[in-house]
């Protein structure tokens, strides 16, 4: 059993810690002190600067032949409010916040049963017409790995035809609980946990970068989560293709599986969370605070507990709104400035794949 | 050095209001926090966060005072102002009570025509019905309001109301006890010196308070300062106050609009309050301008209670926040963030615990 002393040693040493000292953190009823050893790894990486980004999201269709039962925003194609951006629709989305100053579509969506593979290269190659500076970050790995199996090709091909066609980088999203029997549970369509590493190892081969997620407070243990950040550290020490973790607090209304959110998952544990991830994932340059899903207070509030990144202004977010989350769709650059200025923090705009844009 | 003066604060030694400014306006908040939470501990070393099932019953929203930070009151005549009928209000106390409630908040405008009587009858009928039940009513402004409609001294009007079962008073209406803020916010408003005057009367009458404090308005770091020490020091010489309850303005709806304080503002002005009142025994989180998970978040910044369930609360839900919490989220709560949960009475005393 490690103690936080024998854990805060190590930090303090620039050692990596163990698993059983990521799941000791978990356990320490002293948020302050998980809080302060985060604070202590961000501030020797990142100093008192505070990322974010100025960007739109395109949920370009919410037909989907997956049916995980935590998300509220899948349809069949005959359900009500089921839809299908064309891509005018897409382009002007595009072109729309291109008007705004972004920097970046990121656009996920639904595995469509009759969309063909020509159609994606087409929405890129659309919104890489709109401007090539705007920089596309789509397609989760469950995304890719279902478009490879639609065109036949392999995953490396298919990732080649993509980027030629305009894609810039991947989010981390599908990720869930990488471990099978939490996956068994909540999305057994989905691909595996290690489908999706082995699609992330693919995509860091191609040269893309991409993102990492972590939904949490549903039914998995802090065991889990621990394996879950074990294998990202593992590839991550491997490709170097990762840009940033974020975890995701499970929202519970409109789902099927809401009634198995953990009522003990609350505030202090997405801080703790975000907490243990910085002190974890010490090959991760960036820990992200999901405003959208956690609501602004805990967002700002995580810059104190070892985040360095807001996310964007998004434009438009469903998938989280589908399922209850209540922060606002949008928030404006100001806004963002002004969260991060009022934690005491340097505001620092950047593209996605974190170059600095403009010091605030 | 905001790190020394943290050194010295964790030792217990008192702070001097400029010490507490150089806190608020440059230490790092997880730093305040620390301390706060220090103090937390010493002062309830039993790990145990508590919270009164009540009911706020707001009588009526006609008021006088019009506040520009209040999205709640109206003028007599408009036609969404109200008044409750006396059978309305046992209506809801019966709720109460059936709910397990232990406590009744009574709160309303500075309503024109009503005096004292109207009071006294009204709260012996609810000891009367609801013998259980701690009225824990009227904020200072009120009570000043009412001894002035019926030609009376504030403490005259104290002593009639005690007299008729009014148990405790709330502190509500305090905003920030500086009166060139309260000059912009609250013009009409008593001044601090009046909020302080109810208040310690009703302590000289033996009557249990609590004090309140809402920030994020138009008040400057040293105004915040100010209200922390006035609250302390009305404490030190025979005050009866067993929370201090800070919250922020919520601007939806009212004269004043514009932006209010941010949840790490809200953080630090919640544990420097923790820090400086260290002589009021209990600082409740306001999960119903914070949201629970700040709410949560605040018992390791120095907040030792969650207030009150709410049955119904309607003012600040006026100013379009609409946070809704049940007896087991508050539990759940508590609990997720590794205390033990008890529901307690007005006086802290406590009914259950889980």
């Amino acid at each position: 059993m490690s103690s936080l002393d024998a854990i805060a040693e190590k930090v303090r040493a620039g050692e990596r810690i163990s698993d059983d000292d990521a799941l000791a953190l978990y356990r320490s009823r002293d948020l302050l002190a998980v809080g302060e050893l985060a604070a202590l790894v961000n501030e020797r990486r990142n100093g008192r600067r505070v990322f974010f980004n100025v960007n739109r999201h395109i949920n370009h269709t919410n037909i989907c032949v997956n049916r995980c039962r935590f998300c509220a925003f899948s349809r069949t194609a005959d359900e009500p409010g089921a839809y299908c951006y064309d891509l005018d629709e897409i382009r002007n989305r595009a072109a729309e916040a291109l008007a705004q100053g972004a920097t970046e579509i990121h656009m996920v969506g639904g595995l469509h049963p009759d969309l063909p593979f020509e159609f994606y290269l087409d929405m890129l190659r659309t919104v890489r017409s709109v401007s090539p500076w705007l920089h596309i970050k789509a397609f989760t790995a469950v995304e890719i790995d279902y478009l490879a199996r639609l065109t036949g090709l392999s995953v490396a091909e298919t990732l080649a035809e993509l980027k030629e066609a305009g894609l810039g980088s991947l989010p981390g999203g599908g990720a869930e609980i990488l471990r099978r029997e939490v996956r068994d549970q909540l999305c057994p369509e989905k691909i595996s946990g290690e489908r999706w590493l082995e699609v992330m190892a693919e995509v860091h081969g191609a040269g893309l970068k991409s993102n990492a997620t972590m939904l949490y407070g549903h039914i998995e243990s802090y065991e889990d989560r621990v394996d879950h950040m074990r294998r990202l550290r593992e590839l991550q020490d491997a490709t170097r293709g990762f840009q940033v973790f974020i975890p995701l607090a499970f929202q519970a209304e409109n789902n099927p599986l809401g009634h198995l959110k953990n009522p003990l998952s609350g505030g202090v544990d997405d801080l703790k969370t975000l907490a243990v991830a910085r002190i974890y994932l010490d090959n991760f340059a960036n820990i992200k605070a999901y405003w959208v899903m956690l609501g602004e207070k805990i967002a700002q509030t995580a810059l104190c507990f070892g985040v360095n990144d807001l996310d964007g202004t998004v434009v438009e977010e469903k998938i989280g709104h589908d399922a209850g989350a209540s922060s606002p769709q949008a928030m404006g650059r100001d806004d963002i400035v002004a969260l991060i200025r009022t934690a005491g923090r340097i505001p620092v705009e950047r593209d996605t794949l974190y170059n600095e844009l403009r010091v605030y | 050095m905001p790190a020394d003066i943290l050194a010295r604060t964790a030792q217990g030694l008192p702070l001097s209001r400029a010490e507490a400014l150089k806190l608020l306006t440059e230490a790092d908040v997880l730093a305040v926090g620390k301390v706060a939470d220090g103090i937390r501990r010493r002062l309830h070393p039993d790990n145990l966060v508590t919270f009164v099932v009540d009911r706020n019953v707001n009588y009526t929203n006609v008021c006088e005072s019009k506040c520009r930070f209040c999205a709640f009151y109206r003028e007599e005549g408009m036609a969404d102002a109200y008044l409750l009928a006396e059978e309305d209000i046992y209506a809801k106390i019966a709720e109460l009570v059936t709910a397990g409630g232990t406590q009744l908040l009574m709160q309303g405008g500075l309503h024109p025509g009503l005096g004292i009587e109207w009071f006294e009858k009204l709260f012996r009928e609810i000891k009367a019905r609801f013998p259980s039940v701690q009225n824990h009513s009227l904020s200072p402004a009120e009570i000043t309001h009412i001894a002035q409609v019926s030609g009376l001294a504030v403490p005259e009007a104290l002593r009639r109301l005690k007299e008729a079962s009014l148990d405790s008073v709330p502190g509500g209406g305090a905003e920030i006890l500086v009166d060139s803020v309260r000059q912009e916010i609250s013009p009409k408003k008593i001044g601090w010196e009046g909020w302080a005057a109810v208040m310690r009367e009703a302590a000289r009458l033996g009557m249990s308070t609590t004090a309140t404090m809402m920030f994020g308005s138009r008040e400057k770091p040293a105004d915040i300062v100010e209200h922390l020490f006035r609250v302390r020091e009305l404490q030190d010489h025979g005050g009866s106050f067993t929370a201090f309850i800070p919250w922020t303005f919520q601007p939806g709806n009212t004269e004043l609009g514009g932006k209010t304080a941010t949840g790490v503002e809200y953080l630090k002005v919640l544990a420097l309050s923790r820090i400086v009142l260290d002589n009021i025994a209990n600082v409740q989180a306001s999960w119903v301008t914070q949201g629970a998970k700040m709410a949560q978040v605040a018992l390791f910044f120095g907040a030792n209670d969650l207030g009150g369930t709410m049955l119904e609360e309607n003012v600040v839900a006026a100013a379009g926040c609409r946070f809704r919490m049940s007896l087991e989220e508050m539990v759940g709560l508590i609990k997720g963030a590794g205390f033990h949960a008890a529901q307690r009475t007005t006086l802290y005393r406590t009914v259950r615990e889980w």
